[in-house]
């Protein structure tokens, strides 16, 4: 250091890491819905925003509180909830064994991931009265129609994890001279489990969309009858409340996805 | 238990790996394969331990493993093959639990290993909270439960900085002179086949052929870190070596 003559120019080197690392905070999310909400609510009661374009929030709530107090909101949510919890349980454990035959067995692979492909660009909705014919016009066809728009996108999140478990892992079971069914059960599964949770992520999304559009076509209760219905009116409020309810829905489903990740996959780094 | 390899050859595809491989690997002694990258020193351990079928030639062993011992050949891999998922303890009631052994048996011979690798405090931590050489000794440790009769150990420091490098040495000497195991030892690293190995054997480029078989007679405990008689033979090995792994470099790889 004693050697830095006075004429020589000093300056700090300039700080240019940092970045690119995610972190987390907490509330941002829900200040941007409230914000959004105030902002809506703001505008309908000053009147910058039609009644026609946007209903007003506090209407919107209002209509929820009725909607609960007349036992009508359960009268909905109970046949919905059933529809989802059945089609999408159906459809998961048959696309999570489907995609771990395909990830196990090259022949089933080579069977299957053509008819895959084939199955998974068809709008499931577009097969409804097919499935209503061989279903049932009840719950059978919601549940065969849920259950198979699932199915596909388990079954390609599934054998994409499978393919992705570290093959050294199997090699050390193989040298071990652990049994075939020992390396599935408790190196194959649960090396898929990460890719399998978030592909249900994705497929259990699809599941909703489709509950909603299975009983738009065909039921007397339910989110999705409540919600054309109100469509059918114009009742924007009824239309918002029922919106409302779906994102929730979306946004439990996600948090237990979430909250099952955290149990289960607390060893990842 | 001995393993003899006689005339093993082999070949991946039109590529001829290793030419005409005879060995013996006595009981209770360190064999280290040494040998300029891509000479297949990996491949003749997967042949040694049964995961790979040799084109031509055999590989034998000798006498029936010791009563107690679960899986004869066992591996010892660069990058740990621990899974992600299960505590230490876990890990090696892993390979316990396909045998029927589990409950207070298997708790036994738990913190047996944990004992003999000092992990005992570590029981119940999961790898991701692990050193890369505490990680190797549970590795190890899963390796010891299962008494194997030959250890075979991939190039088992490889992965780990120097300095862990040296103390997992030292662990792997004083384990081996409480208890004289079999092994052979792969590995790229000059100083550790002459501190680790009772013989050492030198592959040439590929084809990896036996090039020469080095014996050791100092035992085990009296060789140290920059010992000068371990440094004249590292010198020896090296020398017969670097053209070799000089043209190994110089290749292009075609697989």
């Amino acid at each position: 250091m004693s050697e830095l003559s006075p004429q020589k120019s000093v300056r700090k080197v300039e700080f240019r890491g940092g970045g690119f690392a995610p972190r987390s905070y907490r509330w941002v999310g829900s200040i941007v819905f409230i914000v959004l909400i105030a902002l809506a609510e703001i505008g309908t009661q000053t009147g910058f925003i039609t009644s026609l374009t946007l209903p007003k929030p506090s209407d919107v709530f209002q209509t929820f509180r009725e909607l609960f107090e007349s036992g009508l909101l359960f009268k909905h949510m109970v046949p919905s909830l059933t529809r989802l919890a059945v089609g999408a349980t159906i459809g998961a454990i048959v696309g999570i064994g489907v995609g771990v035959l395909i990830g196990l067995f090259s022949l089933v692979r080579a069977g299957l991931v053509p008819l895959v492909a084939a199955i998974f660009p068809i709008p499931k909705i577009a097969l409804l009265p097919l499935f209503v014919i061989w279903f049932g016009i009840d719950e059978g066809s919601k549940y065969a129609l849920i259950a198979f728009g699932t199915f596909t996108p388990t079954v390609v999140a599934t054998y994409g994890a499978v393919d992705n478990v570290d093959r050294t892992l199997i090699r050390m079971g193989q040298s071990f001279g652990l049994s075939w069914l020992s390396i599935v059960r408790k190196i194959v599964l649960p090396g898929a489990m990460p890719g399998i949770l978030s592909g249900l992520r994705i497929s259990l999304a699809i599941a909703i969309i489709l509950l909603v559009a299975a009983e738009m076509l065909g039921a007397q209760y339910g989110i999705g009858a409540y919600i054309l219905e109100a469509g059918a009116l114009y009742d924007l409020e009824r239309l918002f409340a029922g919106v409302v309810i779906l994102s929730l829905l979306g946004v439990v489903v996600n948090s237990v996805i979430t909250a099952v990740e955290r149990h289960l996959l607390g060893w990842r780094v | 238990m001995d393993i003899h390899l006689s005339a093993v050859s082999h070949s991946y595809g039109n590529t001829e790996i290793l030419r005409d491989i005879s060995l013996d690997i006595p009981s209770g002694q360190i064999v280290c394969i040494v040998g300029p990258s891509g000479c297949g020193k990996s491949t003749l351990l997967r042949l040694i331990g049964g995961l790979e079928r040799p084109t031509s030639g055999e590989i034998l062993q000798s006498s029936a493993p010791p009563p107690n011992c679960l899986n004869p050949l066992t591996y010892v891999f660069q990058d740990f093959a621990l899974l992600p998922w299960r505590s230490v303890a876990g890990n090696i009631s892993l390979v316990l639990e396909d045998h029927g052994i589990k409950g207070a048996e298997a708790r036994k011979i738990i913190d047996d290993v944990l004992a003999r690798t000092k992990l005992s405090d570590f029981a119940n931590a999961l790898p991701k909270q692990l050193s890369g050489g505490m990680k190797q000794r549970v590795a190890i440790a899963r390796a010891l439960a299962v008494n194997p009769a030959v250890m075979l150990m991939d190039e088992p420091l490889s992965a780990l900085d120097s300095q862990t490098r040296e103390l997992l040495i030292d662990d792997l000497v004083s384990l081996w002179s409480r208890q004289p195991f079999t092994a052979v030892y792969v590995t790229h690293n000059l100083a550790e086949a002459v501190r680790l190995g009772h013989s050492i054997v030198v592959l040439s480029r590929r084809p990896g052929r036996i090039r020469e078989i080095v014996t050791l007679d100092k035992p085990l405990t009296e060789r140290a870190y920059g010992d000068t008689d371990l440094d004249q033979q590292q010198r020896h090995l090296w020398n017969l070596m670097r053209d070799e792994a000089r043209a190994a470099d110089a290749e292009l790889i075609n697989v």
